[in-house]
């Protein structure tokens, strides 16, 4: 272990030379006031998120905003709070390409959902209906 | 711009950009991810793996919802508090949200700091880090509280809705929950190691014995954004739907 790291790093093993000015290799070193924007950025997006909410917007309006907020709030974290903005693209592509898979799960999920939905409806019959049909045909309800 | 990499030589040799440098890092005889250390790539493939468990989750809620016939429970009524006579819908949560964001912003600060061989700056922040973090999982406490003794939510049936709601709920902030909880733990054992000079003095870990470097303070970053980053997707999908 000790004589792999000293391999990979030779900065590491070297304090000296790695305070030396060798921090871009090692280390995520940014001015602080990008930090300062996205964070004031992100108050104001949660106060937008929770806007919608307050002022009872609904429909796709609601969700349209909701989702807009949402990625950008994300996209703000992963960018310059976890420095990704700054990666090389093997490390961003590696981490970022892999959950668009979760996309294929979204879909199939909520396929599955419409379906189950359909069935339930179907089967666990709403009792409104009854009535009407019982109306028309001969009593079937009364034997259940 | 090309990023120097350091070879074993001690000289930096220039890595080639765009997508010719994935290519050229993904096939390269060495590590696949340069200039970046091992314990920070892993903390990303943990996260990675953290994403999908979260993702499941949420997708799972998503089905559950969309496939139940009894109405949903507002989220909005559910969640609001009564403050000084008047309700005030999903307060609580937004309040919630800020401080989350807030540590974010902290935890930012102590891992610039932390490159900055700045000692008791990055423990200050470290420690207002793990104090939001605390107040966050302490409010999680009170909602969580108030919904099952005074609103009677329970994981498999609420008098508001749907049955799975409950389960839902319980389900996705508790394992959230416990995340911020394993954060605040780490957040303090971080601080502590920081402020005794573990890292300016490359003393070795209690657990793995690894030479102590200002590196585990934004691998240690990187797991409080992703909190702070799932809850932003909680916070869309959960409350504001």
């Amino acid at each position: 272990m000790e004589h792999a790291e000293g391999q990979k790093h030779p900065a590491a093993a070297q304090p000296h030379a790695a305070a030396a000015g060798q921090h871009h290799v090692e280390g995520q070193q940014h001015p602080l006031g990008i930090y300062f924007k996205i964070w004031g950025l992100l108050f104001v997006l949660s106060t937008a998120s929770y806007l919608v909410d307050y002022f009872h917007f609904q429909g796709y309006l609601r969700w349209t905003l909701i989702i807009i907020f949402m990625l950008l709030k994300a996209g703000l974290i992963v960018a310059v709070f976890m420095h990704m903005l700054w990666e090389r693209l093997a490390l961003l592509y590696a981490i970022l390409v892999p959950p668009l898979l979760l996309l294929v799960l979204l879909w199939i999920g909520a396929v599955e959902a419409d379906y189950t939905f359909f069935t339930r409806g179907t089967f666990f019959g709403p009792a409104p209906e009854m009535p009407v049909h019982g109306a028309a045909s001969p009593a079937p309800v009364k034997h259940k | 711009m090309t990023e120097p990499a350091l070879a074993s030589t001690g000289q930096a040799v220039p890595l080639a950009e765009g997508l010719q440098g994935i290519v050229a890092d993904w096939s390269s005889d060495q590590r696949a991810f340069k200039n970046v250390p091992w314990g920070k790539a892993m903390m990303w493939i943990f996260l990675l793996s953290d994403t999908f468990i979260f993702s499941s989750f949420l997708i799972s809620y998503m089905t559950v919802r969309i496939s139940t016939t009894v109405p949903w429970p507002n989220p909005s009524e559910v969640f609001a508090l009564t403050i000084g006579g008047k309700s005030i819908p999903l307060i609580l949560i937004a309040i919630m949200t800020f401080i989350l964001i807030s540590s974010s912003g902290t935890m930012v600060l102590a891992v610039n700091y932390g490159y900055r061989r700045d000692r008791v700056k990055t423990f200050i922040f470290l420690l207002l880090t793990a104090a939001l973090g605390a107040t966050f999982v302490g409010m999680q406490a009170f909602e969580w509280t108030k919904l099952i003794v005074e609103e009677g939510v329970r994981p498999w049936a609420n008098p508001m809705g749907a049955a799975q709601f409950g389960s839902s709920f319980f389900m996705i902030t508790g394992f959230h929950g416990t995340h911020v909880t394993i954060g605040v733990i780490f957040l303090i054992i971080v601080a502590i190691k920081v402020l005794r000079g573990d890292l300016d003095n490359q003393r070795p870990g209690f657990l793995t014995g690894r030479k102590g470097s200002y590196e585990i303070v934004e691998t240690m970053g990187l797991y409080w954004h992703f909190v702070d980053l799932v809850w932003v997707f909680i916070f869309a999908v959960f409350y504001l739907w």
